[in-house]
């Protein structure tokens, strides 16, 4: 019988929810790795007992931890992530230059086809590449000859928080950076383009056409149409048709073009969702109201989906990575909120049920459509 | 013999319930105790020692024989209680975060 395994990143462990096709009726596992800030679990879409999970802390640094069933057992893997050569230097919030410093580890993207290989998301920003299951660590440092020097920190830190792997071509990757922006490789992640064109960000950037420095939150794409992209920007939801060559906006009707994640329906690639947020300042949802918001057009046009969420005083935020579709036939949307809640939808947005309410402030969600 | 004191969360990743006891060959220093924790229980690698520098990690603290020594060359020799296994070489978790 088929099932979803939600995997959940908080700042104080991490949690696994389970559940039949049904999604009524929950498993919740946890907390693994207590007292930890857990940024991101993410399952191998080769092997999905297959789990890797970014766990930190101030004291005792970066670890990376692997689970081969599913979430029951874990062992902690290879930590070591070195900046390749001369780390070099970025722009600092002073506009000086600043030495590249590892902090941690936001994002794991396990390869779509092999169980050993996986990406990893840092800050301060680069992407690292493990062939070996974990246990090592190679920068692909192409990625900061992109302007590097140029890059500086948000407020929320220099962090690579999104990785795409391109399902129709194995060579293509895409990240996207905090204050930085997107940026495209297309042989495997040797060498990197940054793909910002079309971006606004007048409020922080003097030349509108920068190609660098953009604050973008998140991107999504659907496996059936690789060269489609979505981004929730700092301001703005954007929408690319070539593969990152160029981008419109399509914030539409939202309340609040603020936002951080952004997210494709399974089966409907023209179907996608975020969840607005009030300004870069407040970090809560409008009018105090938790509303998702679905376009069934691929952007411009926003319907704001309520049924189950709070309507009145909620102040919590959703994080860049605190939301994830799973592909059973009847589209399941998942969030986790800083107020600990995570909530599902088993039909496309439609309805919403908490699964779980007092849980440490929620990080990251991705879920597993498992057999 | 030395005898180590892990803070809660490093015990649980190197899988001990109390303290560690590690043999150390030649001088008995935070260097070469560190080394040899890290040689018995790789996976407090990096957790204690930033891997590149090889600094102690802000937010964690040394002491020994009711001495703070955190600040302390990592080669300066420990106090030869702790040499001798007679005191315990504490690795504690400074007071921060939330």
């Amino acid at each position: 019988m088929s099932g979803v395994r939600v995997l959940v990143g908080t700042r104080k462990g991490a949690f696994i929810l389970t559940s039949d096709e049904e999604r009524r009726e929950w498993n919740v596992s946890g907390p693994h790795f207590p007292g930890w800030e857990i940024y991101h679990l993410k399952g191998s879409p080769a092997d999905p007992n297959r789990i890797y999970v970014s766990q930190s802390s101030g004291w005792f640094g970066q670890l990376i931890q692997r689970s081969d069933d599913g979430g029951q057992t874990w062992d902690p893997k290879g930590n070591e992530f070195c900046y390749e050569g001369v780390p070099g230097t970025h722009q600092w919030y002073d506009g000086t230059q600043h030495p590249w410093e590892f902090k941690r580890i936001w994002h794991l993207e396990p390869s779509l086809t092999d169980p050993d290989v996986v990406y990893a998301g840092a800050e301060d920003a680069a992407l690292f590449r493990s062939d070996d299951g974990g246990k090592t660590w190679n920068e692909l440092c192409g990625l900061r000859d992109a302007k590097g020097p140029l890059w500086q920190p948000g407020a929320g830190g220099m962090c690579l928080h999104t990785i795409l792997l391109d399902p129709a071509d194995p060579n293509r990757i895409f990240v996207a950076i905090s204050a930085a922006g997107a940026f495209r490789s297309d042989d495997a992640g040797q060498t990197w383009l940054p793909i910002n064109k079309g971006l606004r960000s007048e409020f922080e950037l003097p030349d509108p056409a920068a190609d660098v420095g953009h604050c973008v939150h998140s991107i999504a794409m659907h496996p059936s149409r690789p060269n489609v992209l979505f981004m929730q920007k700092h301001w703005d939801v954007m929408r690319s048709d070539d593969s990152g060559d160029s981008w419109r906006e399509v914030s539409g009707n939202l309340p609040s073009d603020f936002g951080f994640p952004i997210e494709v329906h399974a089966h409907e690639p023209e179907t996608i969702y975020v969840v607005p947020i009030t300004s870069d300042s407040h970090h809560f949802p409008p009018d105090g109201k938790l509303r998702v918001y679905r376009s069934r057009t691929g952007g411009d046009e926003w319907e704001a989906l309520t049924n189950g969420l709070p309507q009145s005083d909620c102040y919590v935020n959703v994080l860049r990575d605190a939301m994830a579709i799973d592909s059973l036939p009847s589209c399941g949307v998942y969030f986790g909120t800083t107020g600990g809640q995570v909530y599902v939808s088993p039909d496309s947005g439609d309805t919403w049920t908490a699964i779980v309410r007092d849980l440490p402030a929620v990080l990251s969600v991705e879920v597993q459509t498992l057999p | 013999m030395i005898v180590v004191v892990l803070p809660a969360h490093l015990r649980t990743l190197a899988r001990v319930d109390g303290e560690v006891e590690i043999e150390v060959d030649g001088p008995v220093t935070q260097r070469s105790v560190l080394d040899a924790l890290e040689t018995g229980y790789p996976a407090l690698r990096g957790t204690i020692r930033d891997h590149a520098t090889q600094k102690r990690r802000p937010f964690l603290r040394f002491f020994a024989c009711g001495q703070d020594l955190s600040h302390e060359s990592p080669d300066a020799p420990l106090p030869d209680a702790v040499g001798q296994g007679r005191e315990p070489f504490l690795i504690i978790g400074a007071m921060a975060g939330g």
